[in-house]
């Protein structure tokens, strides 16, 4: 688990002031989907990036890696983000891609729209192994084959010539993984890597992550919905919610004391196996839409604390405790919490 | 008292033929195959297991919207395989289910409103459309809209409103909140349980989250390959699971804790085709049981009773694991 602390210097990958925005048909306004997002990445650390659908995650991580349809998407001017002392977002497109899937590799949700239907598993590995590393294609395919060995799937010399209609969806969530990982990555983007999966498989998908991050140093981005994957997994966590970061902490501090009434309310709707059977905590109303964002705080139409203060002052992103910072008014008058309770 | 009695159901689907059907046929895929269990009245059964166990099935097969290959559901004391077309008809009204994906399984050509007369119409019944979107926490002036303007959560309220626009006894709830957030998600499971003391509706819970299932049945039947592994009483199965598979689902659940120290049990490769299911035990090449043996290879465990009221399908379930 690192031990620095977020602002300070050592982070491999600054996303400063984000802001991606989409164009919708119908005239029906512009969805500010990501507004003025930053965190940072250190080195071996495994940040989890929380929110429910519409909280602008899946475009977070697009962003990074600049797979962001254009039009109807932009990433507007002002926005940074810096990999080892480069902005991302002004790197020419040679350079770009000299990063993307070679230093920065992602993996995503839905491994059997990712994988090509008509190359086997081998040919997709060793692709970028071609392309970044110049392998021969004999190399590259013992590579591959090193690959699938790496990721668990057995006789790893008959899989890589077979397509991916003839694996499971576990199987083809770790060639997802093989592929991301052939060229060394110093970061992991994995966005929701286990939420089409079945539970028992998802406990082998996530063990394996957790292994090879260990093996081979690099860290993770862990996009998901599931608090209960961040909780095992991630040292340090992000909330999302309305395009906008509201919490941040250290995974533990987090759990201990979410101090944002959104990261709250999520925490007390989770269903849990180990509590007596019960009504659960339900966060009134849904998330709003991203082209008609609430004034002020975004959370105030759902949240219970919510006073005047809240309808036309948008609460900054405020420190609790060092390496703890919430976007809500609560922080700076904690009086107000117990007062409506 | 009894309100649904399922024995030995059994659903196979043909196997299809290669080379364009002129190919030899492939095995059936055996989606179900011989599931007893009986739910009470007023009571919710939950019913868990991971993709293809064929829990969708069962719950579609007892309300014959896929005809059974055997086996036989007791409604009521009704034998609802052996009804004609009027009969099922009028015991449909009785029985009703709402589905997964609220996005699919709404017209998207019919107002709300539309959506829900329609069963009213069919069964020459007056209900108010206006009574049925309060029931569901549904503003009235939803009744105009069409489905394409609503949110998950509302939709899926809309489809539980259609449900009970009939005054069903019986509901099969087929992974009702599993496309749904967190937060809605909860809304939705305490909408159900809301209704079901209101009503005194008996529920088939189907579900993949043993977490959700945890909040909302009395007993619980945990479903592998086509096949009941485990049945028990809920505060039950969760304290003392007996069958290996249901101790490892348990153990993989993500607790929402990063101080959980419990020990995960992970389980070796994927869950079997049911067109060629393991011989004995279906579970055995993925069984952690220390005991494991070559009768789990050879003798299908049968479905017994453990302790009274818990039943388990395993050799060695009285033994710890």
């Amino acid at each position: 688990m690192t031990t620095e602390t977020p602002g300070g210097g050592g982070a491999l990958l600054r996303v400063r002031d984000l802001k991606t925005y989409f164009v919708t048909e119908h005239g029906k306004g512009t969805a500010r989907a990501v507004d003025e997002v930053s965190f940072d990445l250190y080195p071996g650390e495994t940040l989890g990036i929380v929110g429910e659908s519409g909280c602008g995650k899946t475009v977070t991580s697009l962003s990074i890696l600049r797979l962001i349809p254009e039009p109807p998407g932009h990433i507007l001017p002002g926005s940074l983000i810096e990999f080892e002392g480069r902005n991302l977002l002004a790197l020419p497109a040679p350079e770009l891609r000299a990063v993307r899937g070679n230093q920065i590799a992602m993996i995503f949700q839905e491994p059997m729209t990712s994988l090509n239907p008509v190359f086997t598993v081998g040919d997709q590995i060793a692709e970028a192994a071609i392309i970044h590393q110049h392998l021969s294609r004999g190399a590259a395919r013992a590579r591959a084959i090193e690959m699938l060995q790496l990721v668990g799937i057995p006789d790893p010399g008959e899989r890589v010539d077979h397509y991916p209609h003839q694996l499971s969806g576990g199987m083809r969530q770790r060639v997802m993984i093989a592929m991301a990982l052939v060229c060394h990555p110093k970061v992991l983007i994995a966005d929701e890597p286990t939420t089409a999966l079945d539970v028992t498989i998802q406990a082998q998908i996530l063990e394996l992550l957790g292994r090879l991050q260990k093996e081979l140093g690099m860290a993770v981005l862990l996009i998901t919905h599931d608090l209960g994957v961040v909780a095992g997994h991630a040292d340090r966590v992000v909330v999302m919610y309305a395009g906008r970061v509201v919490e941040t902490a250290q995974t533990d501090e987090l759990f201990d004391h979410p101090t944002h009434p959104y990261t709250e309310g999520l925490l007390a709707a989770v269903p849990r196996i180990d509590a007596p059977r019960a009504r659960l905590h339900a966060i009134p109303g849904q998330v709003p839409a991203a082209t008609a964002w609430p004034t002020g705080c975004r959370f105030r139409p759902r949240c219970p604390y919510a006073w005047d203060k809240c309808l036309t002052e948008p609460p900054l992103l405020e420190t609790g405790t060092p390496g703890h910072t919430a976007r809500c008014w609560l922080v700076t008058e904690p009086a107000r919490r117990q007062a409506s309770r | 008292m009894t309100l649904v009695d399922v024995r030995d159901l059994v659903k196979h689907y043909a196997g299809t033929r290669s080379w364009f059907g002129l190919g030899p046929a492939q095995p059936p895929v055996r989606a179900v195959d011989g599931v007893s269990f009986s739910i009470a009245s007023g009571r919710t059964l939950g019913l868990v297991g991971e993709s293809g166990s064929g829990k969708t099935t069962v719950g579609r097969t007892m309300l014959r919207l896929q005809e059974p290959t055997a086996g036989k559901v007791l409604f009521a004391e009704h034998d609802v395989f052996a009804l004609d077309a009027a009969r099922l008809r009028a015991l449909r009204r009785r029985m009703q289910i709402v589905f997964q994906d609220p996005y699919s399984s709404l017209n998207p050509r019919m107002t709300v409103e539309e959506t829900l007369r329609e069963p009213l119409q069919i069964h020459g019944l007056h209900g108010q459309v206006s009574a049925l979107l309060d029931e569901v926490g549904l503003d009235a002036a939803f009744a105009k809209r069409y489905p394409h303007e609503l949110s998950g959560g509302q939709r899926q309220r809309v489809g539980i409103a259609r449900a009970l626009s009939v005054e069903p006894q019986f509901v099969v709830c087929d992974e009702p909140v599993s496309a749904l957030d967190v937060s809605v998600q909860a809304q939705v499971l305490n909408l159900l349980a809301d209704l079901q003391a209101r009503r005194r509706l008996t529920y088939l819970f189907i579900a993949h989250d043993l977490a959700v299932v945890r909040h909302i049945a009395d007993d619980v039947a945990v479903m592998y390959l086509g096949k009941l592994v485990e049945r028990a009483p809920a505060a039950e199965i969760y304290a003392q699971p007996r069958h290996p598979y249901t101790r490892a689902l348990l153990s993989a659940i993500p607790e929402p804790n990063p101080r959980a120290t419990k020990r995960r049990i992970v389980l070796a490769g994927d869950i079997p085709s049911p067109a060629h299911p393991p011989s004995g035990c279906p579970f055995h090449p993925r069984c952690p049981h220390p005991s494991k043996s070559e009768r789990c290879r050879t003798e299908p465990p049968p479905l017994r009773e453990i302790t009274p009221g818990h039943l388990a399908a395993c050799h060695y379930a009285a033994e710890p694991m």
